[in-house]
């Protein structure tokens, strides 16, 4: 431990603090445009639910979604009292998802654990039980669970995006790590993670062309909405906020005229 | 004007007010009975804007800690559930985070009023004092409530700026030892961190009525830094600046509100959403913004002085920016309050803002960088040596060899008169109405 925080010390205030160096160099990933930018964005429910079909059949084969709970997936109505918080799944197609999971429950009354059908409010089912069981499988490493993805990265939805649709052939003069794959927009560029997507990963039941950019555009929207299922709450209720503080400030303003005018 | 408090008609006032005086304490301390200088600008908002916000944390702050767990294991998720499960939870949450961040702006704006103004001068060295502890406390606030959710700078943030006591001769290392409850950050670090941060805050409340007890004394100061001479310089608290201060404090909620609802995390780091791994450095560890410029003159110490080695320095150093405010009123050796009066003053002041606002800029960058070919340590040892250059050795000199405008005779002149003919040596001697 005190070696550790001489390691610490030394990094902090010798030469301040900095991983190794390169590991910053990403470069910047380009925006896009995305249905919850703005002021008055809201989640394309279509986007959503073919980027849930996207992490449902690629995704979640590996990485987790530990915040999300199956119940989540329906939200509400659309009705001016219960306003879209989901993918706009009804209660019974949000049963229908749940069940096809199974889950580990108890202990029950003679002290055995059992699994059961998911019900909603049980949380999505995790690929692996631990860490160690994750990274065994995967040479290695570990995926990360993905529920915070899009906030816990700078530039967001752009860099997932980038991130998901940027694998290309490295240039010749990087050696690549065993098991390790080019990115173009991943720090230091050799992720752990193959191409996820390849065109018709996924069969839509929409009928939309399941290329790579639509994928991955509808997986990074679906991850979105994950990292703050309440965005479209905030942003409606924001714009009511300010308005209303807006015109109280113009009163106030008013007000405030009116009872110093006494001393011009 | 005046108004006694037999003033009060209603029955139940008056049997209240007769055994607890506390109507005619309100009206001596915020209302009708409180004499404040007519020419305040809107600089002077910023005080009370400072106490709603210290409300607003409070509250909120009361509200989130009904659903946190401080915990190592559960405290991310208990903020993640507060921001998927309870009801309006991110918005409690949201106005907390970004609550501390216009906390500091708003008492940012009103520290450099009041060096602007000269509200240090005497006879108010008290009442700057106590707001340097405010400021004091409110950074040990921040620090230790940025560290509750437990996330990635949560955590090596609290590792960094903890083992910077270790840098204390002698009794260091037992110092962070204290701190943490155990030999690293840890539970028992979350733990103690969570009891200090909600109790702090009401050690602000109450020397931040000191610091308004104080502030009552002399009144406020005001822009032409020259004392009140009578009603006719003054106007009564309420109604002039109870309305004054609903206006600007409404103007401000439009900002608060906007980074709220429309860019949360904006003033944040995104590592703070990746749940705290002891194994896992981050690639840059920096704090909020509001810490940036003393981040920078912590840095800025790479070299031993003397006995003193770069370490204990960058700590002496950082520490010493706050703590040489102290001495400010001494420091400063004009007469003069208002720097509107002083030529030479009011360069430097804004030199010194340009300053710590570059020192902001260096602290937030990786320590390696560099820019145009200059390293930008090179420009943060150029900005911590003129912060204390500014107060040590420019201050003390201005108020030698700077020549003072000439001071108007009083407020109510160049108020009434219009305009600035009072300034000048031409202006007339003040004819009492």
């Amino acid at each position: 431990m005190v070696r550790m925080r001489e390691l610490v010390l030394a990094g902090a205030l010798a030469f301040g603090i900095a991983g190794t160096a390169g590991a910053a160099e990403a470069p910047k990933p380009p925006a896009q445009s995305w249905s919850f930018d703005g002021i008055f964005g809201t989640f394309d429910r279509a986007a959503l639910q073919r980027g849930y079909q996207v992490y449902k059949e690629v995704c979640a084969g590996c990485h987790a979604l530990n915040q999300i709970r199956y119940r989540d997936l329906g939200g509400g109505t659309g009705a001016a009292h219960e306003p879209l918080v989901g993918l706009g799944f009804s209660e019974a197609e949000v049963k229908a998802i749940a069940a096809e999971y199974t889950v580990m429950d108890g202990p029950n009354d003679d002290g055995e654990m059992f699994e059961r059908p998911a019900r909603p409010a049980d949380r999505l089912r995790k690929p692996f039980p631990n860490e160690k069981a994750a990274r065994a499988a995967n040479n290695g490493a570990y995926p990360l669970d993905l529920s915070l993805i899009v906030d816990a990265r700078q530039d967001g939805a752009n860099y997932v995006y980038a991130l998901l649709t940027g694998y290309v052939d490295p240039p010749p003069s990087v050696q690549l790590g065993e098991g390790m794959h080019y990115n173009a927009w991943f720090a230091g560029h050799q992720i752990a993670m193959a191409a996820p997507l390849s065109d018709d990963r996924v069969d839509y039941a929409d009928g939309t062309k399941a290329t790579v950019s639509q994928m991955a555009k509808d997986v990074t929207t679906f991850l979105a909405w994950a990292s703050e299922p309440n965005l479209e709450a905030r942003k409606a209720l924001g714009v009511k906020v300010i308005a209303f503080l807006i015109i109280l400030t113009g009163l106030l303003y008013a007000a405030k005229r009116k009872v110093w005018s006494s001393l011009h | 004007m005046a108004k006694d408090s037999a003033f009060f008609s209603n029955p139940t006032v008056k049997w209240i007010e007769h055994r607890l005086p506390i109507f005619s304490f309100l009206d001596h301390s915020l209302g009708s009975q409180y004499p404040t200088p007519r020419n305040l600008n809107y600089f002077w908002n910023f005080g009370s804007l400072a106490g709603f916000t210290l409300m607003v944390m409070i509250l909120s702050g009361v509200f989130l800690a009904m659903n946190y767990t401080p915990h190592v294991d559960h405290a991310f998720n208990s903020v993640e559930r507060i921001m998927r499960d309870v009801n309006y939870g991110w918005l409690i949450r949201y106005i907390h985070m970004n609550g501390a961040s216009m906390f500091f702006i708003v008492v940012f704006i009103h520290i450099f009023r009041g060096l602007y103004f000269g509200s240090y001068k005497p006879p108010r060295e008290i009442l700057w004092w106590l707001g340097i502890v405010i400021l004091l406390l409110m950074m040990a606030t921040a620090f230790m409530g940025y560290v509750l959710p437990w996330g990635q700078m949560s955590f090596w943030g609290a590792t960094v700026i903890t083992n910077l006591f270790s840098a204390i001769p002698l009794v260091g290392d037992k110092i962070v030892t204290l701190l943490w409850g155990g030999f690293s950050v840890d539970n028992a670090t979350l733990n103690r961190f969570f009891a200090l941060h909600y109790l702090l805050p009401f050690v602000i409340a109450g020397v931040v009525v000191l610091h308004i007890w104080a502030l009552h004394v002399h009144g406020s100061n005001n822009p032409l830094g020259i004392d009140t001479r009578g009603p006719q310089d003054t106007i009564p608290f309420h109604p002039y600046y109870t309305i004054k201060d609903a206006f600007g404090l409404a103007a401000f909620m439009i900002f608060f509100a906007f980074f709220v609802f429309f860019a949360p995390n904006y003033l944040g780091h995104p590592d703070n959403y990746i749940p705290a791994n002891p194994m896992v450095t981050p690639a840059h560890i920096v704090p909020e913004w509001y810490f940036l410029p003393f981040y920078a003159i912590l840095r800025s110490v790479t070299f031993n002085i003397l006995f003193i080695d770069a370490k204990l320095g960058g700590v002496l150093a950082m520490f010493g920016s706050i703590l040489i405010l102290f001495l400010l009123p001494w420091l400063d050796t004009s007469r003069v309050r208002s720097g509107r009066f002083r030529p030479v003053f009011k360069v430097f002041f804004w030199i010194f803002v340009v300053v710590c606002f570059l020192l902001g800029w260096v602290g937030g960058q990786s320590a390696d960088a560099s820019i145009a070919g200059i390293p930008l340590l090179r420009i943060g040892q150029f900005c911590t040596f003129w912060y204390f250059a500014h107060f040590v050795v420019i201050l003390p000199l201005l108020g030698w060899f700077e020549r003072p405008r000439p001071l108007p005779i009083s407020i109510s002149q160049p108020v009434l008169g219009g305009g600035r003919i009072a300034l000048g040596a031409a202006a007339k001697p003040m004819e009492k109405a």
